[in-house]
């Protein structure tokens, strides 16, 4: 197989690996302030990612990196492009850092509220925002002949878009709270299997909504692949919602993870050979021909991520494990 | 355009200063962790236990202000300098990539099982831990700086489809400039964490809080902030020599010397008039720059009219003069403040070998103080090293006022520095608030409970 392909590929998991497990982290964070009540169970909600919010952040970076390094006019458009998006993204994510860190630093009520509220809003503000900037790659904008975006903040707002980003809101929400169930002392268990209910079903309607208008809008579903992993994404999520209403939630993460897995996968089977679709011509699209480096840098960019990838995936497995039981009031660092 | 221009080098300039500010510290302060648990874990002895608790609450505070501040770094070069990114992508990208994959995953996971793992894991698994954060931190310091010194100095790579294009990993990652910036850059972050650590034990002295592991931190500081000054020191002579050698428009500017001589002197204070290519007025050393440059008395140095004169014939014309002022005194600065590094750590090994140094109480003030040198030099060599590199931003390839991006408007690059500068101040604020409190909150006792809530131990 060509290198660029397998680059597409590498960045496409790089991505699922990043919704998959910072979309729990954005729904934790959203639902410290809907279901966490004393501090100490606030406490605790945040407790839950603690040992690994950090190191889920860190496939983004990743996948950032790895569209440099692999992909150097596809980095070079979508950031410069997207700018008002990323800054706001920015600013978020470093919002929500540095308030998992201080929030535990003074024992002051309004200290901590403040904090919760940033938390809230930040994670509210990611899950939408990533959603919407995914769903642009295949939508369109408006890129030019020499590769540079050439529209404002509001070319990236569109119906399409929002929904988009509604869904992975309510996804990331419902995929959080499976996440406490499974992982959040008895209290705040049975407070996130109730509230994962509406917003699973929530979740469901606004994926089929987000399926039909990709449907009507874009040539995604051209590709046939892309279609099946949609509807199996779809049947996945409607799933891990019944496994909800039945309690199970550890088998729920499952089939809610290979949902969101499966999401992430329909986008870039329906992308390709394309990474950024044009708004003004399909012939200004970047692909993966067209916006990938050098066989040389590919060449060894594959032998680092083969050596290196599977050592991070070995150790960060490991770290899941030393974690594995119940955040109790006595687990509590932060 | 040049708005544009002006805007984004200021937001890198600021973004970069003080996402510096925090990584020398963790990289420095990571390290001596990592040796306070060896201790620890070798000896069973509690004090050791109770530094790396202490310290630990510190290095904690400051790291996620690091990770944090790196976001934007990683981000500005495709929102600001797309130019830059599609130009040399296929080469400046790959560090990036390996320093989140090898260095980022490595640091984040560990430092979570370090934490969070205490009654979890086993006391050497918890050492392990740390040990890696460590070595991930310093990582990260390489591949950050293999592409820095990939824009000082291209090596391995050919022009092709009208970009810079990669053809040799090795050459990469052994360019010369690399090899003498690193290990300089390193022994800065020490630096940094020996004199933090010593700077807050001296204000645990002062205040009559002489537990153990108060002691210990003490003499700890002491000697790693010698040692740390000395390497510093002699990393830093290493690599002015290289740069006279290899970049020379580097060191004449540095050293403000506009034209060449054999020997040269060195400039201790110069007032410099930029206009005329010339110092109006400098009071300096006779033959020291050369001996400085090449261990003797005598030897030419290129001055800066020179260099330009052989660039304008080897690159076309142009004024390829960075800002001399700036460099001069940033310089300067890096260097004094590296002298009085080395001064404080003398003066505290001496007092502490006599025994006396808890009586000391100037020189304890002195240390608390000494804390800010690290960052002042850390920051002005940052600025020299960037600084004195333009007009270019691949140095002989391409020009910053190429570099950006081209359809991103000056009023976006203006909203987002103003959004970084406000949001880092108040952030600033609140990280050396939350800094300074718990150091001042730390009860005088043996056994250290480091807790925000009193029924819960933090670390236990």
């Amino acid at each position: 197989m060509e290198l660029g392909v397998i680059w597409f590929i590498l960045i496409g998991i790089l991505f699922a690996g990043f919704f998959f497990f910072e979309g729990f982290d954005f729904g934790v964070g959203i639902l410290l302030l809907l279901i966490g009540r004393k501090d100490t169970e606030k406490r605790i909600i945040i407790n839950t990612i603690g040992p690994v919010w950090d190191g889920n952040e860190v496939w983004l970076i990743t996948a950032g990196g790895a569209i440099f390094a692999a992909f150097p006019n596809w980095y070079a458009t979508m950031f410069s492009g997207f700018y008002l998006a990323l800054l706001i993204i920015l600013v978020a994510l470093i919002l929500r850092g540095v308030a998992f860190e201080f929030r535990s630093k003074n024992e002051s009520e309004n200290w901590r509220n403040s904090w919760d509220k940033i938390i809230f809003i930040s994670s509210t503000l990611l899950a939408i925002l990533f959603g919407v900037a995914l769903a642009n790659f295949i939508k369109g904008v408006p890129i030019d002949k020499s590769m540079n975006y050439v529209g404002g903040f509001f070319d990236l707002i569109s119906i399409y878009t929002v929904v988009a980003g509604i869904t992975t809101l309510l996804v990331f929400i419902f995929h959080g709270a499976v996440f406490l169930a499974l992982k959040a002392d008895k209290s705040i268990e049975t407070r996130a299997l109730k509230i994962a209910k509406p917003f699973g079903a929530a979740a469901i309607v606004v994926s089929i909504l987000l399926i039909g208008l990709t449907f009507l809008q874009t040539d995604l579903f051209h590709s046939k692949l892309a279609l099946l992993s949609a509807l199996v994404s779809l049947v996945a999520l409607i799933l891990s919602w019944y496994l909800i209403v039945l309690k199970k939630a550890k088998i729920a993460m499952l089939t809610n993870g290979l949902s969101i897995v499966l999401g992430v996968a329909t986008l870039f089977l329906g992308l390709f050979p394309r990474v950024m679709v044009s708004s003004i011509n399909p012939e200004y699209s970047l692909t993966i021909a067209n916006a990938s480096s050098s066989l040389y840098t590919l060449t060894l960019m594959t032998k680092v991520a083969v050596i290196f990838v599977p050592i991070v995936l070995g150790y960060q497995a490991w770290t899941y494990w030393i974690f594995r039981k119940r955040v109790t009031p006595k687990d509590i660092e932060y | 355009m040049d708005n544009v221009i002006n805007l984004a080098r200021w937001q890198f300039a600021i973004t970069t200063v003080y996402h510096f500010f925090f990584v020398p510290l963790t990289i420095g302060l990571g390290f001596f962790l990592a040796i306070m648990e060896t201790f620890y874990v070798k000896t069973g002895n509690e004090k050791y236990k109770n530094m790396v608790k202490y310290w630990g609450k510190l290095f904690l505070i400051n790291f996620s202000m690091g990770v944090v501040t790196g976001l934007v770094q990683e981000f500005q070069f495709g929102m600001n300098w797309s130019n830059y990114s599609r130009y040399v992508g296929d080469i400046f990208g790959v560090p990036l990539a390996i320093e989140a994959l090898l260095a980022f995953f490595l640091e984040s996971t560990f430092l979570g099982i370090w934490v969070f793992g205490w009654e979890k894991v086993s006391k050497k698994i918890h050492l392990l831990s740390i040990w890696i954060v460590s070595i991930a931190t310093m990582i990260s310091a390489f591949w950050i700086l293999t592409a820095n010194s990939f824009m000082h100095e291209p090596v391995g790579y050919t022009i092709n489809n009208g970009r810079a294009e990669m053809t040799s990993f090795t050459e990469l990652i052994t360019n010369g400039h690399l090899w003498v910036q690193f290990p300089h850059t390193i022994f800065a972050a020490l630096c940094t964490g020996a004199f933090f650590i010593l700077g807050i034990s001296a204000y645990h002295i002062i205040k009559k809080n002489k537990a153990t592991w108060v002691m210990s931190s003490l003499k700890m500081g002491i000697i790693m902030a010698l040692i740390s000054s000395v390497l510093v020191a002699l990393m830093g002579d290493l690599q002015g020599k290289y740069l006279v050698k290899n970049l020379p428009m580097k060191m004449a500017a540095a050293e403000a010397l506009w034209e060449s001589k054999d020997p040269a002197p060195l400039a201790a204070f110069a007032v410099i008039d930029e206009e005329n290519k010339k110092n109006v007025f400098e009071i300096s050393v006779p033959k020291l720059l050369s001996f400085m440059s090449y261990n003797s008395f005598t030897g030419e140095v290129k001055g800066i009219n020179n260099i330009q004169a052989e660039y304008e014939q080897k690159y076309g014309e142009g004024n390829y003069i960075p800002n001399v002022t700036l460099s001069f005194y940033s310089f300067r600065l890096m260097v004094g403040a590296g002298m009085l590094m080395l001064l404080i750590g003398l003066a505290g090994l001496y007092f502490y070998k006599k025994g006396t140094i808890y009586d000391k109480n100037k020189l304890l003030k002195l240390m608390i103080f000494s804390i800010a040198l690290p960052y002042l030099a850390n920051s002005s060599g940052w600025i020299l090293t960037e600084v004195s590199r333009s007009p270019w931003i691949v140095f002989g390839l391409l020009k910053i006022e190429n570099a950006v991006s081209p359809t991103v408007s000056a009023g976006y690059v203006a909203t987002s520095l103003f959004t970084f500068a406000m949001l880092y101040s108040v952030l600033a604020v609140i990280d050396v608030t939350l800094i300074v409190k718990f150091i001042k909150k730390v009860p005088i006792e043996e056994n250290i409970k480091i807790n925000t809530e009193k029924e819960e131990s933090l670390w236990n």
